[in-house]
């Protein structure tokens, strides 16, 4: 049983507070899902869970199963079970995924040929063509090409806990659904823990979380269940602030000051 | 596998065995005594002696070229030992090596390598071979491969023909130096329509301080033949500078096909200015694989003459600077004949103050229509005192002529590491695997022992500097 716990987290970029007290936790086994406009600090809370460097974190806490993540280089929190799947997955040219999890399977005192023997059945069940194996990772891999390559990693390397950023995001709903399938079964067989974040409520239709959580302007405004994507879906985000009282939906600050946001901030 | 019981340690190869069972060892400089002696020494026939005088006299006339002085500021070819012969006789059985030279190789791994599947070892030290094994098979198919002194001696018909015919004396100051004191180096001969089909391979070092090593390589593979040539390098650590300075020749005559594989790791603060040029004929190809590393400055520009239509030239070349360290290195293609291709792939990677230059040739002269060149440069810049600078040449003188140039310089992004280190890679192995990564495109084209070796000489120089 593993447990990530975030709690009172704060972080800037430039001087700028992007995460003004994020307080989440997500057990093994469970589904959660982080909801939010435009803008709304989805991304930074992804990367700081992380640990990447490009942000400051002034205030609050991350724990998986009671140690502190923050001041643990990215890799170690990697290491002890955190796993990131990217909204934009860079590409490695000449590195193919086998040798990315083979060396991430070292790291974890794992024997890296087992490890490899599972990308071939991953690969199958997950519809990765041998071709996206043989190349460098997600080189000149289109949207859905590199989120079933994310979800691949993800299988083979057992995280206790996964936070998926935007996972959905370039995703027709074919690949989509596959995507939340093996996710799902992960959870089911292997007690995976999930963060999903997200800006569609599609997500919601495919993940069936167990909690939902909507994250304005860098602070978590609302948890529920199920009934909270339907409130959603009726009124948008807009509606939802405002029943809130909620003036600020997202940050305004410069486009330049963070450049891991997505498009359109 | 065994490439990985190679012990490549950066400063493990950075020992010195004794000197003192030297047998000859000559005054330093360079004058017409010295390099008639060199020729007696080695009881060479009279062409040779005139042909070491006759390039004496060239590299006496000519003057430094304005960029290699400013590149080399403090050479003294007074200050240097052109010819060391470290045993007296040539041997063939690996037993009869002396021991510190057994040890010495050992831990360069011959003996594995050579178990493993190549073909034949040819092993300098200093400026003789002092270990040479054929396999018979290839005896058998005609094929010769020995080191220059002995074909000199063997096969004098043949070498007479050839050599200094793709590179005369007068052709740059280092080739007149080189053709004045050469020493060693391998010869090859393919009989016509004959496929070697695995490679041979040959070894350098220099040993002693202030030893200059002047090797002389030709290769020649007659009509329709094949041959895969692959020299691996390494030398120790100096207390002051020293100079390598090579000759290589290539001959691929009508539909013959040439590799030439070479892996360089030079001690950091050896001069390393090799002049290679090959002569690609009718429908021949040639092809130059060339990785830099180590020294404290290279200058080489592996060149392919196309004089045979249809003839293909290829340069593909990885060079690493570390600290202190400048690899200007490129590629010469010279389209003389119709319808020739080539390609340029250059990949350099500079780090904690190295720099890498690109410095490349594409020419096509009067005459060569339908001739297509594709060149593309990538460099990676590792930090910000590091340097990487490309000076590609055209002179086009045929209006069809295709030639296509590409170039990138780039960084190792914040965003490819986060992402290697997000699946559990420290900083310095998502470095490693990211630098191993750009230079895949060059390292898939070498036999997998070589692949390994030149992966794990990046990584070790790059752990070096860490530290």
């Amino acid at each position: 049983m593993s447990r990530l716990e975030i709690s009172g987290l704060r972080a800037a970029v430039d001087g700028f507070e992007i995460l003004r007290g994020v307080d989440l936790e997500v057990e093994s086994g469970q589904v959660h899902v982080v909801m939010g406009p435009n803008g709304s600090g989805k991304s930074t809370l992804s990367h700081v869970v992380m640990g990447r460097g490009d942000y400051t974190v002034t205030g609050g806490s991350v724990r998986l199963d009671g140690e502190e993540l923050l001041g643990l280089p990215t890799w170690q929190r990697a290491v002890r079970g955190l796993f990131l799947a990217m909204q934009y997955p860079v590409a490695v040219p000449g590195v193919p995924v086998g040798e990315v999890v083979a060396a991430a399977a070292r790291a974890r005192g794992v024997d890296p040929a087992a490890t490899l023997d599972r990308i071939g059945t991953e690969a199958t069940r997950l519809e990765v063509r041998d071709e996206f194996l043989a190349r460098g990772v997600n080189d000149e891999f289109s949207g859905g090409e590199q989120k079933r390559m994310e979800t691949l990693q993800l299988a083979v390397l057992e995280p206790r806990i996964a936070v998926l950023d935007e996972i959905d995001s370039g995703l027709d709903v074919d690949a989509l659904s596959d995507v939340a399938r093996r996710v799902e079964a992960m959870t089911e067989e292997h007690d995976l823990g999930v963060l999903a974040i997200t800006h569609y409520a599609r997500l919601l239709d495919e993940l069936r979380p167990d909690r939902i959580h909507v994250l304005m302007a860098g602070r978590i405004v609302a948890s529920g269940g199920p009934e909270l994507a339907q409130q959603l879906e009726a009124t948008g985000y807009e509606g939802l602030a405002a029943d809130l009282g909620i003036e600020e939906m997202a940050l305004r600050r410069p486009v330049a000051a963070d450049p891991f946001a997505e498009p359109g901030f | 596998m065994a490439a990985s019981d190679i012990d490549l340690g950066k400063y493990k190869l950075g020992w010195s065995d004794t000197e003192a069972d030297y047998v000859y060892k000559p005054k330093k400089g360079i004058n017409t005594d010295v390099v008639k002696d060199i020729s007696h020494h080695k009881s060479e026939p009279e062409w040779m002696t005139k042909f070491r005088l006759n390039a004496l006299a060239r590299f006496e006339r000519k003057p430094m070229l304005e960029w290699f002085a400013r590149n080399m500021p403090d050479i003294d070819f007074d200050d240097i030992y052109y010819y060391i012969k470290p045993i007296d006789k040539q041997v063939s059985d690996w037993d009869m090596l002396p021991e510190d030279m057994k040890h010495t190789y050992e831990r360069l791994g011959i003996p594995e390598a050579e178990r493993k599947f190549l073909a034949g070892v040819t092993a300098q030290y200093e400026s003789e071979v002092v270990y040479h094994k054929n396999r018979e098979d290839l005896e058998a198919l005609g094929v010769l491969f020995t080191d220059m002194d002995s074909a000199l001696r063997d096969y004098p018909e043949i070498v007479q023909q050839h050599f200094g015919t793709v590179i005369p004396p007068g052709d740059n100051k280092f080739a007149a130096l080189n053709s004045a004191v050469w020493s060693g180096g391998s010869f090859i001969y393919v009989p016509p329509g004959v496929h070697v089909d695995m490679p041979l391979q040959a070894y350098f070092r220099i040993n002693a301080e202030n030893a200059g090593q002047f090797e002389r390589t030709l290769i020649i593979a007659d009509e329709g033949a094949s041959v895969h040539y692959v020299e691996g390098c390494s030398a120790p650590v100096y207390s002051s500078d020293s100079l390598h300075s090579a000759v290589v020749e290539l001959i691929a005559k009508p539909g013959a096909r040439i590799r030439y594989t070479t892996i360089q790791n030079w001690s950091p603060n050896v001069y390393n200015l090799v002049t290679k040029r090959a002569r690609a004929e009718a429908e021949a190809t040639v092809e130059w694989i060339d990785g830099n590393l180590g020294s404290k400055l290279t200058m080489k520009y592996p060149a392919v003459v196309l004089t045979g239509p249809k003839a293909h030239g290829e340069v593909l070349s990885v060079a690493y600077a570390g600290p202190g360290q400048h690899q200007d290195a490129g590629a010469k293609m010279t389209h003389v004949a119709p319808e020739t291709t080539s390609i340029i792939d250059s990949k350099s990677i500079s780090k904690d103050g190295g720099r890498t230059t690109y410095r490349g040739l594409v020419r096509v002269e009067d005459g060569a229509y339908g001739v297509k060149s594709h060149v593309r440069c990538d460099a990676l810049i590792l930090d910000e005192e590091s340097r990487s600078d490309t000076y590609p040449y055209m002179e086009i003188e045929e209006q069809d002529a295709r030639v296509g140039h590409e170039a990138t310089v780039s960084k190792v992004g914040d965003d490819q590491l986060f992402y290697l280190m997000s699946r559990g890679l420290d900083e310095q192995q998502a470095t490693a695997m990211i630098v191993n990564g750009f230079i895949e495109p060059i390292t898939k084209t070498l036999p997998m022992e070589y692949a390994v070796e030149l992966s794990r000489l990046i990584e070790l120089n790059m752990e070096g500097a860490v530290g």
